[in-house]
């Protein structure tokens, strides 16, 4: 079992970050949100009712998907990897939605009819999250969603994910391995270690020593590596 | 080269049929093995079940495969009934449909098994349903490997497709296999040029549209399609103006003078007014069982063969009561009318040269036995194993020095240069007359005869127009007009003659 005896409640129009190492069964919770694992035991509820009842096509249009494999379907030009979510539910996006979409995530509104092997990696990870927005999602969900991208191009990006949840009113759940990430960016800190929930925190009270060991462990790394830098700067060379 | 030229050119129904053919068996491939490649991709148990039998079928000679689809249906009309035909269109197509399905299936399941999964996790995440994700996803990323298992069972089923010949189906592999027998090399480099021919164009078209689909550019694989459909339409409506059921079809076994008969009864009727057509190369195995159920309409077969064959019987009752009884045993079980004895047979005999016959004073079996210890005796691989040869033996108590096999060129060069004093000859061979070989006489009648015997189908046992016309042919045919006929297209050089022409010859010869 990868994920056992988790209870919470995330409230609407928070940014929460699901940490831990990996095999600590945080993506297989993530992925209970949209029915792409279906617990043996438990509930999901998204806005009071079970996910498993609601017809799948349609929840998936209300819950936005970024994953780190990014997934951009290579024969769809960036334009069509955007609509696609409207085009299954059986509409056409227009073209000045895709554009607007495009222009959220801080790309050329050109690009619509590029290919997706056409793009950078930095690039192709923007159309993924348009793509998550097209259907005017409610809940935004991120599985490692900058884990492939180079240390600026992560941060760039972090900072835009952030801004947009803020702008477009919505609730996010990322899931990453990098603590650092998650205290820079989310309101809300979860810890989970052997598929048990260990830690639920914010940013600050986690930098405070709060949150038990597994946590503070997690914490520790960043903290250090901050720490040995300053050290660095300030020392005699 | 001009000759080559000229048959090309000659070739256009068989291309016809040729293409019909082989479009018809990788589209059947095609219809089985693409839902059969989802379903794997499904289910690791359909995937090595489907995967598996479609490699064990590979490893069958695509010959025999052709060949055994005969027996099958015919035991199907148990069930199907009468009607199903057991030669010709549909054996070959569902053998070579057969054949096409491995390379179509392990490609398309090797497509699926590659996807990306981060793609398929993206296809489930957007919301496909999983008829979606195979629409728009799995399909369109597995269709250029797809369609490289197509172009791969494509070529394989254009070569293949010449060996539907065998089961009576018209195809480039006519001239090929009337080439290789009459040893008539214009005509095989003619069909093996045509077939390549035709699976180049193939290979490059579908290559278009592989590489189309590849790289998403409609014009080029529709341009491809395009081209294909057309010359599959051409093809069509050029075999459409074929057979009709009017049509008497020949048959003829894989020697010369079956190819040479079947022209002789085919001109003969043509004369009455009929139109024909012509199996050429049938399988010896399937050539009465043709006939039988009315597949072809006509054919010249031997009474020792089915003797032994059809009425399965080892005994020698003589020539005028075996006759008599096959005669007897196809109108009451298969419904064939024997119409006649052409007048020669083409028997197992044992053949020496001039000289030495006349050195040893033997002109028949019962002269040998005294000297038979000090002899060597020639036969083709199978001959002394052959219940023939036993007879001989036990009849007149025959005891000879050596026994040894020629593959049958070589046997009459073995008794040329003199390591064979006898050999088992064919009785119409060429060979025997061109050699000026002595046929020793058989008194006791232990070699069992086979009287060449015009086969009527129980389609047309009753149409005494047919039978009037083919009438003149009944012993008519003396055995040395038909190895001079034989040698005639047997033989090299400037000389040599086409079945056609040594059927006109033959034909004048016996004053028709």
């Amino acid at each position: 079992m990868a994920v056992g005896g988790v209870t919470l409640a995330i409230e609407a129009g928070s940014f929460v970050a699901l940490v831990g190492s990996s095999g600590s069964g945080k993506s297989t919770l993530l992925k209970m949100v949209n029915t792409l694992v279906t617990p043996s035991g438990g509930r999901v509820l998204f806005a009071g009712d079970d996910v498993t009842a609601l017809p799948q096509a349609q929840l998936r249009r209300r819950v936005g998907y970024v994953f780190q494999g990014i997934g951009l379907f290579p024969h769809f030009t960036v334009g069509e990897n955007i609509a696609i979510g409207p085009r299954l539910a059986g509409e056409r996006l227009p073209a000045e939605r895709v554009a607007e979409l495009l222009e959220l995530v801080e790309l050329d509104p050109e690009m619509a009819s590029r290919m997706p092997d056409e793009l950078s990696g930095g690039q192709r990870q923007r159309v993924g999250v348009a793509r998550a927005l097209a259907g005017d999602p409610e809940l935004l969900i991120m599985d490692e969603p900058f884990g492939a991208l180079d240390p600026i191009t992560r941060d760039a990006l972090g900072e835009k994910v952030r801004e947009l949840h803020a702008k477009l009113g919505l609730t996010t759940v990322m899931v990453t391995h990098d603590m650092a990430e998650a205290l820079l960016l989310a309101d809300r800190v979860l810890v989970m270690n052997q598929g048990e929930l260990v830690a639920d925190e914010t940013p600050r009270a986690l930098l405070k020593g709060e949150g038990g060991e597994i946590a503070q462990g997690l914490v520790a790394v960043p903290r250090e590596q901050a720490e040995r830098l300053a050290h660095m700067e300030d020392g005699p060379v | 080269m001009s000759e080559i030229i000229d048959i090309l050119f000659g070739l256009g129904d068989k291309f016809a049929a040729h293409i019909v053919l082989a479009a018809s068996a990788i589209g059947l491939g095609i219809l089985v093995a693409l839902p059969l490649a989802i379903w794997a991709s499904r289910s690791p148990v359909v995937s090595r079940i489907a995967l598996g039998f479609a490699s064990l079928v590979q490893t069958i000679p695509a010959l025999a495969l052709l060949a055994l689809f005969f027996p099958i249906l015919l035991s199907l009309r148990v069930v199907l009934g009468e009607d199903l035909p057991t030669l010709g269109f549909l054996p070959a197509l569902l053998a070579l449909a057969l054949y096409a399905l491995l390379p179509i299936l392990r490609n398309a399941v090797t497509a699926q098994a590659n996807l990306d999964p981060q793609i398929l996790e993206a296809a489930d995440g957007v919301g496909m349903t999983s008829w979606q994700k195979l629409r728009l996803v799995e399909a369109p990323l597995a269709a250029p490997f797809v369609m490289a298992g197509i172009r791969t069972a494509s070529v394989w089923t254009i070569g293949a497709a010449t060996l539907s010949t065998t089961i009576g189906q018209p195809s480039l592999g006519d001239p090929i296999f009337a080439g290789l027998q009459t040893q008539n090399w214009a005509l095989v480099v003619a069909g093996c040029i045509a077939s390549a021919g035709l699976a180049l164009v193939v290979d490059a078209l579908l290559g278009m549209i592989e590489s189309g689909i590849a790289k998403r550019r409609k014009w080029q694989w529709g341009a491809g399609v395009a081209a294909v459909v057309l010359g599959l339409a051409a093809a069509l409506f050029a075999q459409g103006g074929g057979e009709d059921d009017d049509t008497i079809i020949i048959a003829s076994k894989q020697f010369s003078e079956q190819y040479i008969l079947a022209q002789l009864i085919g001109s003969q009727l043509e004369k009455a007014g009929y139109t024909v057509a012509y199996r050429d190369g049938l399988g010896s195995a399937v050539v009465h069982s043709a006939v039988a159920s009315s597949n072809i309409d006509i054919s010249v077969d031997y009474t020792g063969t089915i003797w032994t064959n059809e009425l399965e019987r080892t005994d020698n009752p003589g020539r005028e009561a075996m006759y008599e009884t096959i005669v007897e045993w196809e109108r009451e079980n298969t419904g064939v009318r024997v119409l006649g004895r052409l007048g020669f047979e083409n028997a197992y005999a044992f053949a020496m040269r001039a000289d030495r016959s006349a050195e040893l004073g033997i002109t028949s079996l019962e002269d040998m036995v005294a000297v038979a210890p000090q002899l060597t005796l020639g036969g083709d691989p199978e001959f002394f194993e052959r219940p023939e040869w036993i007879a001989v033996r036990e009849a007149y108590g025959l005891r000879v020095g050596e026994t040894r096999n020629f593959s049958p060129t070589f046997m009459y060069n073995a008794l040329k240069s003199g390591e064979a004093d006898a050999i088992s000859a064919y009785t119409s061979d060429g060979r025997i007359a061109a050699d000026r070989l002595v046929v020793l006489e058989d008194p006791r009648e232990a070699l069992p005869s086979y009287d060449a015997m015009l086969m009527m189908s129980p389609r047309i046992a009753r149409d005494d127009d047919i039978a009037a016309a083919l009438q003149p042919l009944i012993g008519a045919i003396s055995v040395e007009a038909m190895r001079e006929a034989n040698y005639a297209v047997d033989r090299e050089g400037e000389d040599k003659l086409s079945p056609k022409q040594a059927a006109q010859w033959l034909a004048e010869t016996i004053g028709l």
